[in-house]
């Protein structure tokens, strides 16, 4: 399952490592976006398979940050 | 055949609806009949059905393929279309349209709720002369949905398909309830959709309740059975009053839920941390009784129907866990009709104000963010309920405005001790005007320049000082908030206030 930005913004904390196991509603990445921490949290447990960004990096509502399976 | 058996007979066949194939498909998906529906959805059974006898000359349509009638909900008469798909997938005739504008006509003249329990595959094109363009067509549905809006509450309980010119009945509702799996809203199906403009695509992702109920917003609340969609709108309505001229009902106070953690505990010390803003609804309202309206849709703004002491309230909240709850266009679109929707029926509201302000960016200067905020502006100033505004944190911008600001004639504009109310936050205030001059200091000595002119611009926005100055009525203890409301809103319910004199405004739509 791709995990997506839901808005635009830069990545600030990734808080999980490829491979790790992660539940649903954790919290995956947190952006920085309009000065407010904005965590994006897992939909569903699963593995984390693709982290596809780092920090620092600016992203766009809806690009894939990770690929969880 | 004594001419009594002859009635008794043609009565239980039309009560049985379509053939029985018909039941045993809708059984499969998990659809009730639809007098199974209206049992559960009245206290006790239908009052009144109207032309229960509709087209009865012909054997393959009882009822012309819809039960009108009236019935009780929490004690109170309410009116009800509903279609039942075992006849002819619930396409509408020359009778079914009719019918339908028949107990429309009946709410507005008792002035009670209008429900529509909607499972239709649409026209029937070979009675389309006859129920589609005249002056008694389904044009006169919709024509009549916008003439009682506001007068009466109308619901949308979608348990199947709600098609082409059908998908507007669901439009003109107040709220939309959708099945998930069964229900959903189309202009054009899929079929149509491949043969007209060339697109592949399937019902579910074009017009299911999961995407409607979260990408487009013309569904309110996603549910997962036909039950559940029944029980919702039985709790929804009992918020309302039955008609524009009441007020709501006021039930039996309750107490807020007991939490470990206070108000205070749960509240971050950072401005740019998230929390929960569920969280401090839960702490504020009558135990159970919140009942949330586009849960799935725009979330970083919360907005739903509530009870302090007894009493019905609207919530708007900024949900800092979500986008950091900035408002975005969505936002927004979400905010003005909820507002108006309590505005219509007496609902006084009630903002929980935690916002950096509206989103930035191409993406939502594309997408109109401009007019549909002015849009929120526009239904929160003319809402004439009474409205108390919470500054919890932040509220930047025209983030204030949108949110009951002082200068929009709330009846109170309340701050806890950890508000912060600007232009802008002091990060970006410090970058607008010192930009230049950070730029030039040598990169070791930036941090604390930064750290000196964001701590000025703090004490300038010193919430004591908007106390002074009389921008905001109060700073409250945030664990004493509820017994703040209830004070407040006994006081200011008895308001009564005409907006402006005028036809009507111009929405910025």
């Amino acid at each position: 399952m791709e995990l997506k930005a839901n808005m635009a913004g830069n990545v600030w904390k990734i808080t999980v490592n490829q491979g790790d196991k992660v539940e649903s509603g954790q919290d995956v990445v947190i952006l920085e976006s309009m000065k407010m921490e904005i965590p994006i949290a897992a939909e569903e447990a699963g593995t984390v398979a693709e982290l596809k960004v780092n920090e620092g990096d600016f992203v766009n509502e809806g690009d894939v940050i990770a690929v969880i399976d | 055949m004594s001419y009594m058996e002859d009635l008794q007979k043609r009565i239980s066949k039309i009560e049985k609806g379509g053939l029985e194939k018909y039941h045993k498909k809708n059984e499969e998906k998990g659809k009730l009949f639809v007098r199974k529906r209206l049992e559960l959805l009245f206290d006790k059974g239908m009052d009144i059905e109207d032309a229960f006898f509709a087209n009865c000359m012909d054997d393959s349509l009882p009822s012309d393929g819809v039960v009108t009638g009236i019935g009780k909900i929490n004690g109170q008469s309410v009116c009800v279309m509903a279609n039942d798909s075992t006849v002819k997938a619930g396409s509408w005739g020359k009778r079914t349209v009719e019918k339908i504008i028949r107990i429309q006509e009946t709410a507005e003249k008792l002035e009670i709720p209008m429900l529509y329990l909607v499972d239709s595959a649409g026209a029937r094109i070979t009675d389309q002369i006859e129920m589609f363009p005249g002056r008694r067509g389904a044009g006169r549905i919709f024509h009549n949905q916008i003439k009682l809006s506001g007068r009466v509450p109308q619901v949308c309980l979608l348990f199947g398909p709600s098609a082409a010119g059908g998908a507007y009945i669901p439009a003109f509702c107040d709220i939309v309830i959708m099945v998930d799996g069964n229900a959903s809203m189309y202009l054009g199906s899929p079929r149509m959709a491949e043969k007209v403009i060339g697109e592949k695509v399937s019902l579910e992702e074009m017009g299911g309740a999961s995407m409607h109920c979260s990408v487009s917003g013309v569904g309110d609340v996603l549910v997962k059975t036909e039950e559940e969609a029944i029980a919702y709108s039985r709790n929804y309505l009992s918020y309302f009053p039955a008609n524009f001229r009441n007020k709501p009902k006021e039930l039996e106070a309750k107490e807020k839920k007991e939490f470990e953690k206070s108000i205070t505990d749960i509240l971050p010390e950072n401005q740019n941390a998230p929390f929960d803003m569920h969280e401090l609804i839960n702490r504020v309202i009558d135990e159970d009784s919140f009942c949330e309206i586009k849960k799935k849709f725009a979330p970083e703004l919360i907005t739903g129907l509530a009870r302090i002491d007894g009493k019905s309230v609207g919530i708007i909240a900024n949900q800092p866990r979500m986008k950091g709850g900035v408002l975005f266009h969505d936002s927004a679109d979400k905010a003005a009709k909820f507002m108006q929707l309590c505005d219509a029926f007496h609902i006084p509201l009630l903002f929980l104000v935690d916002v950096p302000g509206f989103m930035i960016g191409t993406k939502v200067e594309r997408a109109g963010i401009i007019r549909h905020g002015a849009k929120m502006l526009s239904a929160m100033s003319e809402a004439t309920v009474p409205k108390i505004s919470v500054i919890v944190r932040k509220a930047y911008g025209a983030g204030l405005y949108a949110m009951a600001g002082p200068a929009f004639d709330p009846d109170c504009c309340l701050a806890f001790p950890t508000a912060q109310v600007a232009v802008m936050g002091p990060e970006a205030a410090v970058n607008a005007v010192y930009a230049n001059k950070i730029a030039e200091l040598p990169e070791e000595d930036r941090p604390a320049f930064i750290k000196e002119k964001q701590d000025e611009y703090k004490d300038n926005i010193d919430i004591y000082r908007l106390a002074s100055e009389m921008v905001v009525d109060a700073v409250i203890d945030p664990n004493k908030l509820r017994e703040e409301l209830i004070n407040r809103y006994a006081v200011y319910e008895n308001k009564n206030v005409t907006f402006t004199e005028r036809k009507h405004g111009v929405y910025p739509v």
